[in-house]
């Protein structure tokens, strides 16, 4: 009984001790399986949230490769020869070149005046807290873009404006300008006014304190307002699909009716998006920054 | 200070008139002009001048159009819906990824695709993936052991499919607003918390969300009144269709105003719309007040 308790006592300690030194030597492994087993599910769980962000993407380009025949094989093949076929078609037969240079004037023109017209309102706003004008122009945010579309389009069919680059940069400025005064107010707002009164102390007049010393100053602010009104510009399909005619047609539109000729072209379709998305994607990852601040701008702060 | 000239005195007016101006004429008057439209009886493709009706175009669309009111319910259908999924979705890939901490950057990449790509490039691709035998959305539900569904080509199926598309578009802004919104909480009761020896679950579900609530109201806000507006991926998708089964207000305006030239009867149902998206956005802020006071 004795002996059997001791022995067990003493087995016990052998395997405590050897648990103890066990221990120091696992614990560092256990630790480092652990780790690695968290980095894995890391790992997946990001693969989880990206994949379904990226495969509509990654799909469109694989497809624009692919011949008719190996697009519509089920189950899809992963392997095939690519093609720049349908990319030949979009830019030879569709005269895609003709659309991209309309987009870029339209989306340009209206970038560009909003600014001319945004930038010293928004900094008039800021300075003189002028609440109710910023209101107006913040009702553009809310109403429905379609409302002003049947008052233009009869506007601008007795002016024969329609097919036009004015009507369509004007109606796109509806976007730009109002964001352009949404980004630049708080940005305004938040340069110190000692800035431009020390300006005037030197004897500038405010107007003259605005173009040399408040304008240089606001490069972020323009850069995120300019590059998201192209952006909204380049991507506006309502507007262009009744103010644009045969001469004006935008990008949207082109690949809108690249859909509805008779039977679809699926290799053209998905060459035809590639074209459109690649500009504003390469855009927004060169300025992500810009982008994403402006895209939330507002939200954040309440 | 009137040191400056005449442009330095008058600057509060000078500066913002030229974008008055294009507010007028590109804003205010083209409103003003649905309005009075909207009271009168007039097809743009006949010769025949506007007439003065009065509220009968309203009547008629409020009494006895049936794809007015299918619109109406279609519209708040898809709304609802998708605000909901994407803030639920949102908010936890958020929660998700501000507990791990890395990979955030290439999650912000990633999610800025979707909202900045091309409307309808966008609906072009998805077009093609719900295609019922050569897309792919099918492809993936038969790996699943899945039966296949007729997504946009079936009435019932066409306008969820759509909200799908408004899903993978837009949950990435609830994601970037409320990823910004977290970096900038306080730390003191999450240090509470821990004290307290609160479960991680018990953190989010009693610190953080609440924390977050102005953010991720604010998120709901800008994202309902989007929706509410949907037209891009609709229109260049399904058109509304089939039959009428995916048609919201913005489509059902549209189609009045520029394919049967309707115009009296599509700027009534206009006034219409923008009283609803008004209506909304105003019930929207109320719900954020009680939290910023």
């Amino acid at each position: 009984m004795f002996t059997m308790r001791a022995n067990k006592a003493w087995g016990n300690a052998k395997t405590a001790a050897a648990e103890r030194c066990a221990r120091e030597g696992a614990t560092r492994k256990v630790r480092s399986r652990d780790r690695l087993r968290k980095e894995i599910a890391h790992v997946l769980l990001l693969l989880v949230i990206i994949i379904p962000f990226v495969f509509p993407f990654l799909w469109m380009a694989v497809c624009s490769l692919k011949r008719q025949a190996d697009i519509i094989r089920m189950p899809p093949s992963w392997v095939f020869r690519p093609t720049l076929l349908h990319y030949q078609e979009v830019f030879r037969q569709y005269q895609f070149t003709h659309f991209i240079w309309n987009s870029l004037v339209v989306a340009a023109g209206s970038t560009f005046l909003s600014l001319v017209l945004g930038l010293p309102a928004a900094y008039s706003i800021a300075r003189f807290r002028q609440r109710k004008l910023a209101l107006v122009i913040l009702v553009a945010r809310i109403v429905p873009g379609i409302t002003f579309l049947i008052p233009w389009f009869i506007l601008f069919s007795r002016l024969r404006l329609v097919d036009t680059y004015t009507s369509l940069i004007l109606s796109h400025m509806l976007v730009g300008l109002p964001f352009m005064i949404w980004v630049m107010v708080p940005f305004f707002e938040s340069l110190p006014k000692e800035l431009e009164e020390a300006a005037m102390v030197d004897g500038s007049t405010r107007a003259g304190a605005f173009s040399r010393v408040l304008l240089p100053l606001t490069g972020p602010g323009v850069l995120t307002s300019s590059i998201l009104s192209f952006v909204f510009s380049w991507n506006n399909f309502m507007f262009a699909v009744v103010l644009t005619g045969a001469r004006t047609r935008t990008l949207p539109i082109a690949v809108f009716n690249f859909l509805s000729y008779s039977e679809i072209n699926w290799g053209g379709l998905m060459a035809a998006a590639v074209v459109i998305t690649v500009p504003i994607l390469v855009i927004a990852l060169i300025a992500q920054r810009y982008i994403v601040a402006g895209l939330t701008a507002g939200a954040v702060k309440g | 200070m009137l040191r400056g000239g005449w442009l330095d005195r008058n600057l509060r007016y000078v500066f913002p008139l030229p974008a008055l101006v294009f507010v007028f004429v590109m804003m205010v008057f083209p409103i003003a002009y649905t309005l009075r439209l909207s009271t009168t009886e007039w097809s743009m493709s006949s010769m025949a001048p506007p007439s003065w009706v009065g509220a009968a175009n309203y009547a008629s669309l409020i009494l006895s159009d049936d794809r007015f009111s299918g619109a109406v319910w279609r519209t708040f259908y898809f709304t609802i819906l998708a605000v909901i999924l994407e803030t639920l979705l949102g908010v936890s890939i958020a929660l998700a990824l501000n507990r791990e901490g890395r990979g955030r950057n290439l999650v912000k990449t990633v999610f800025l695709l979707p909202m900045v790509a091309t409307p309808v490039a966008v609906g072009m691709v998805w077009l093609l993936i719900y295609e019922p035998t050569i897309g792919v959305a099918n492809y993936f539900l038969s790996l699943l052991g899945l039966p296949p569904l007729h997504w946009l080509a079936s009435p019932r199926q066409a306008l969820p499919s759509l909200v799908l598309v408004d899903v993978w578009q837009w949950t990435p802004m609830i994601t970037l607003i409320v990823l910004a919104a977290l970096t900038a909480l306080p730390r003191d009761p999450f240090e509470a918390a821990l004290v307290d020896g609160a479960t991680p679950w018990q953190t989010v579900r009693h610190v953080t969300l609440p924390l977050l609530r102005p953010a991720i109201v604010a998120a709901m806000t800008l994202r309902a009144i989007d929706a509410l507006k949907t037209f891009d991926i609709i229109y260049t998708m399904t058109q509304g269709g089939p039959g009428f089964s995916s048609e919201t207000l913005n489509i059902y305006s549209f189609v009045l105003g520029f394919q049967y030239f309707q115009m009296g009867k599509a700027s009534a149902l206009l006034m219409i719309f923008f009283a609803i998206v008004l209506g909304s956005a105003i019930v929207l802020s109320w719900a954020r007040r009680p939290v910023e006071a």
